[in-house]
């Protein structure tokens, strides 16, 4: 070990590394049920990236007319275009009523109807009646329901007491000889100590990691760091080739625009003023799924429908909703078009186009959140003291392409479910094994090389080739040749990056390494992701070949796993589709064609 | 009178100075506060002039611009970028705001950019705000009930009952306000400054919430409340054009009509 670094040791029952919103209900979850629980976080627990989704959380309550849980659980395995697990699908949209029920007991500021209860919009591809008509199941909180359900949790987490490491920066998992994950080391940049956190299950919930490409609502910190430790400790990703690109991003500055937009009753136009969603979703129109409105708008550009002087965009108007509704439901949003698009809401459309926006891919679990990899031919074999929830983790409850306000139900509802598995099969307080030095120096020797790393390459040269090189060639719609042009470019910059150039050197507040760091787990994420886009030889969810227009489930019904050595090859296999249900409560939904 | 000197290594020197506009029309010039605790020097600020065509529109995409371009050894806190996070909170042009929502056309002069005012300094932008978060946790930020919450149903709120809680749950922790009142500034170890205070309104107006009189009891003292001056700053710094002054007057009021 690098005799210089101060390294500090602390013993807990669990640690989860990330404070969004999956993070947080999972730390305070076993706070209150007494099992020492430490959180590290790399930023303020409430700067999480939750804090940024605005239209809601789904859940079947029934408050603005008929819903069922089932109804939503047909959605969502329809809208993950059966990539999805039927299993944990019906556990989340089952378990969804409780989970948003216990959030507004914590004291969520929920915007209400009428008779005082939560308020519910529509949004994409959320129906009743198995897709009859359209449900208004997303609950909100005007458009600050991430920023409302984030400070919430972090109250909650306040008032159970739970332990913080805040502005901690994990370096690597912990894992010893026998594959068993013992803990996770973290670099605590006010002091810049280093620390080792022994535990007896690590919980990762580290977010998407949205960074990989040029443009993307996801923050500056969306780098997959959770993505990048799995993949280290030789462990695979799974549907890495899944990538959500949001309809509506801000044309040019890439800040989201909600779906509620539309479920309020906005709507897209092209150059000739056309609401062309009519065109690709007769029913759903511009609430259909979110993969096709992208496909849809990005078809309306290509073929020269698109508008502004470019042709390069198009446009989301609301302005006939009038300011009333704007200012109680969408109060956000005119914000953010005013401050970022220079755009009056009541009176001018906004300039938007589809803009990454989430990871339907990550690390493989099961429902309760323990990571599952394959071994022995066994699909689910468990990896001992290693969890993960929320967008790093792949359950898979979105499968090919997400629905939007499932994802604040993903992490409520999974973060829930690890504590409540940590709670039943951890006693507090258990004695930890002794942990070789091993381990835990090659995460020291590593970090070290990182540190005083003195080649030629800036990481944001290497960081801006990469993500143009995925804007490029891993965009909504791809082929064979463009993404083999795009992994030759990415094996590059990945030789590059042996030659990265850190300039800071000292240990506290050094961003410059940090932005290294995460720039070495994008760069896996990435890596994973358009490897296993030239893999899939087929059209699923989010994943449109130009080359394999249709969807093939004889061949591609499965998930696919990546493992990723030190010099960028990616290992391929497979787990099956879970086309089973939990309980006798629901049927399997078999799959059919796709249409809204 | 009393003379007061500052101490030695609190004085700001002038640092370096570094032009990469290559002559261009659209130059600007950001005067930046630098200070690496690790060099044993005083803070000095750095003045960087560089091409606004070739980087976005906000102030945080220069600083990120002369991090990614200059020196990538330029600290500071960044997340969201859209205003909601409220990490890049830092003195711009004099004035407290949220780096990524503050246009670089909206200032016509060379922009001044510091760490926000009378915070312990971490790095370069960087405040210390451990005291910030300490005291946001001391009013018990969280829904205190003394009824049961219904079973498997939510607890009715209406309409009118949940208007009282906007303009106050929309608070992002940036910290732009408390650290641009003098109340706090000279009283941050006993006054809660108006962020804090603001959280407080909040629950104290949340129709769901019982623990009114236990949260004012808590704020009594001449200190955590009433080092309110009413200055106001809070209010005019606020990014997110909350109003934190009004709803400590609020508080106030609250207090005055209990004491009757």
């Amino acid at each position: 070990m690098p005799s210089e670094y101060q390294f500090i040791e602390h013993q807990h029952d669990v640690i989860v590394i990330g404070a969004g919103g999956a993070g947080l209900r999972a730390t305070f979850g076993m706070a209150e049920k007494g099992l020492s629980t430490a959180c590290i976080t790399k930023v303020f627990p409430t700067r999480s990236h939750t804090v940024a989704a605005q239209g809601g959380m789904s859940a079947a309550l029934g408050n603005m007319g008929e819903d069922d849980w089932r109804w939503h659980m047909y959605d969502t395995i329809k809208g993950s275009d059966w990539l999805g697990d039927q299993d944990a699908i019906e556990y989340m949209c089952k378990e969804a009523i409780p989970a948003v029920i216990e959030l507004e007991h914590y004291g969520v500021p929920f915007s209400r109807t009428e008779s005082g209860e939560i308020y519910q919009r529509p949004f994409g591809g959320m129906t009743t009646n198995y897709g009859e008509g359209t449900a208004q199941r997303t609950c909100a909180a005007a458009d600050r329901t991430g920023h409302a359900i984030l400070h919430t949790l972090y109250q909650q987490s306040l008032k159970h007491n739970a332990e913080f490491l805040i502005e901690y920066f994990a370096v690597d998992l912990v894992m010893d000889k026998d594959g068993v994950c013992r803990g996770v080391i973290a670099w605590n940049l006010e002091d810049g100590t280093m620390h080792l956190f022994r535990a007896h299950s690590v919980i990762i919930a580290t977010g998407g990691y949205g960074r990989s490409y040029f443009s993307c609502t996801s923050a500056h910190t969306c780098t997959g760091d959770g993505n990048g430790m799995i993949l280290r400790a030789g462990l695979p990703l799974q549907d890495m080739e899944f990538t959500q690109f949001h309809p509506t991003g801000i044309y040019g500055a890439g800040c989201l625009i909600t779906e509620g937009v539309r479920g309020e009753g906005g709507y897209l136009t092209n150059a000739n003023g056309e609401r062309f969603m009519e065109r690709y979703a007769p029913n759903a129109k511009d609430l259909a799924s979110r993969d096709v409105v992208s496909r849809s708008m990005t078809v309306e550009i290509t073929e020269g429908r698109g508008v502004g002087a470019e042709g390069d965009h198009i446009f989301l108007h609301l302005e006939h909703l009038g300011a009333d509704v704007i200012n109680e439901r969408l109060p956000g949003i005119a914000e953010s078009a005013e401050i970022f698009a220079g755009v009056d809401v009541t009176k001018e459309p906004i300039p938007v186009l589809p803009t990454v926006h989430y990871n339907m891919g990550g690390i493989p679990t099961n429902i309760h959140g323990e990571v599952v990899t394959t071994k022995d031919g066994n699909p689910d074999s468990v990896v001992p003291g290693l969890m993960s929830i929320g967008e790093a983790a792949c359950v898979s409850v979105h499968g090919a392409n997400r629905l939007g306000s499932n994802s604040l139900l993903d992490l409520v509802v999974f973060g829930r479910a690890a504590a409540q598995h940590c709670a039943a099969t951890i006693k507090p307080g258990e004695k930890h094994a002794p942990l070789d030095n091993e381990s835990t120096d090659r995460v020291l020797s590593h970090f070290d090389a990182m540190r005083y790393a003195d080649g030629s390459e800036p990481v944001a040269k290497i960081r801006l080739e990469m993500q143009k090189t995925m804007q490029k060639h891993a965009a909504v719609f791809r082929t064979g040749e463009l993404m083999n042009e795009g992994i030759e470019k990415l094996e590059e910059i990945w030789e590059s990056f042996k030659h990265v150039k850190v300039t800071d050197r000292s240990l506290i507040w050094n961003t410059d390494l940090v932005e290294t760091l995460e720039l070495e787990n994008l760069l896996g994420s990435a890596m994973t992701s358009i490897k296993a886009a030239a893999n899939r030889e087929e059209s699923r969810g989010a994943h449109a070949r130009e080359d394999f227009p249709d969807r093939d489930d004889e061949n591609w019904m499965k998930h696919t796993l990546t493992w990723l050595d030190t010099e960028g090859k990616v290992k391929f296999d497979y787990r099956p589709v879970h086309m089973y249900t939990l309980t006798d409560d629901v049927e399997v939904v078999p799959p059919k064609k796709r249409v809204y | 009178m009393a003379k007061f000197r500052l101490p030695k290594n609190s004085k700001i020197a002038r640092g370096k100075t570094i032009d990469v506009s290559d002559g261009t029309k659209n130059a600007k010039t950001f005067k930046v506060y630098r200070w690496d605790p690790d060099s044993g020097e005083n803070p000095r600020t750095d003045l960087y002039t560089i091409d606004l065509d070739k980087c976005g529109p906000m102030v945080l995409d220069a600083i990120i611009y002369i991090k990614n371009e200059i020196d990538p050894s330029l600290t500071f806190r960044r997340s969201c970028r859209e205003g909601i996070c409220g990490s890049c909170a830092m003195n711009i042009d004099g004035t407290n705001t949220l780096a990524c929502t503050k246009s670089i056309k909206s200032v016509k002069k060379d922009i001044s950019i510091y760490p926000l005012p009378h915070m312990q300094v971490r790095k370069d932008l960087v405040p210390d705000l451990n005291n910030f978060y300490k005291q946001y946790a001391s009013v018990k930020p969280w829904l205190q009930s003394k009824t049961k919450a219904p079973e498997k149903k939510e607890r009715l709120q209406s309409k009118q009952e949940r208007a009282k809680v906007d303009g106050l749950y929309e608070c992002i922790l940036c910290a732009c306000c408390s650290t641009s009142c003098p109340s706090y500034w000279w009283n941050s170890d006993k006054y809660l400054g108006p962020a804090t205070l603001l959280q407080s309104y909040r629950w104290l107006v949340d129709s769901r919430d019982d623990a009114t009189d236990e949260r004012l009891d808590e704020l009594e003292g001449p200190f955590k409340l009433f080092r309110c001056h009413t200055i106001m700053n809070c209010t005019n710094s606020c990014p997110k054009g909350l109003n934190p002054a009004k709803a400590i007057s609020e508080i106030k009021k609250m207090m005055v009509a209990r004491g009757n």
